[in-house]
């Protein structure tokens, strides 16, 4: 009845567009429920990751008997912050989508640590994450695991700081400014002036 | 199909909303909603039990459009905010 389907090593994440960080870090569902391969033009694009979320490919908890909810259940926990939504990040397919995805880049998460699902991509997808997280719309975000909610929430949360507060909390975040001229002392600088 | 009025007071008998805002902004199709509620069942929940309270009361309704988009406030939140 269970189907043992352990995630691949290997991340389906198009990193083609990336000026936005966040664009890139868009997961094929179906590779979850396949798990493997099976779209040979995203393959191509594939890049290797550190096996970060390897080992989470049996869960323990029990879903409704289905694959389905099995493999929602992986999706859900592929990435620390992870958004069920319509399209993809870099062409997303609905206004509610597109502000959620917006939020996040502006937020500042780190690509490394974010997946997102096109929900279209997969009707049985699309209704299975309304049942799995008992919630009628799409976009839904979650974070380590745990339903955040939907654009409404997610844009309340934004804008109250609460969001800013969790995602800094687990360290979810990327600094644009890291990448810029940090002036770090050289030793020269911390020594004694010689006498 | 739903009207915005019958939303309304759907709304207003299923959340024993105080008030209730129900706006159209689907552009003539009817299938989508943004929509204010003002009530008391709000009180002491967080955002995601008070939006999970409205889907559960307007599942069917929910489920039948395309989309749907909800503020919640309690009576007490709502002064609050018309008094700034």
């Amino acid at each position: 009845m269970f189907s043992r389907q352990l995630l691949n090593s290997s991340r389906l994440i198009n990193r083609s567009v990336s000026t936005q960080a966040i664009r890139c870090s868009f997961r094929s569902f179906s590779m979850i429920r396949n798990g493997g391969l099976t779209n040979n033009k995203l393959a191509s694009e594939v890049q290797n990751r550190s096996p970060l979320y390897l080992n989470h490919g049996i869960s323990t908890r029990r879903f409704l008997s289905t694959e389905m909810q099995q493999s929602i259940g992986e999706a859900v926990k592929s990435a620390p912050v992870v958004l069920f939504m319509k399209g993809t990040p870099e062409a997303p397919a609905c206004g509610f989508s597109r502000a959620t995805i917006q939020l996040l880049g502006s937020i500042g998460v780190n690509p490394d640590k974010f997946a997102a699902y096109n929900v279209l991509e997969d009707n049985e997808l699309r209704q299975g994450i309304k049942e799995f997280s008992d919630w009628p719309t799409i976009p839904q975000l979650y974070v380590n695991g745990e339903f955040v909610g939907g654009c409404d929430i997610v844009t309340s949360m934004a804008q109250s700081g609460e969001l800013l507060e969790m995602l800094e909390k687990d360290g979810l975040l990327v600094y644009e400014e890291e990448e810029a001229d940090i002036e770090t002392p050289t030793s020269s600088d911390v020594k004694p002036a010689k006498r | 199909m739903v009207s915005a009025e019958e939303l309304k007071d759907i709304i207003i008998e299923k959340l024993k909303a105080q008030e209730a805002q129900v706006h159209d902004i689907s552009g003539g199709c009817g299938q989508s909603f943004s929509v204010l509620i003002v009530s008391d069942v709000f009180v002491k929940k967080n955002k995601l039990a008070r939006h999970r309270i409205v889907n559960t009361e307007l599942k069917d309704i929910i489920s039948s459009i395309h989309a749907f988009t909800q503020k919640t406030y309690t009576v007490e939140e709502w002064a609050k905010e018309h008094s700034n």
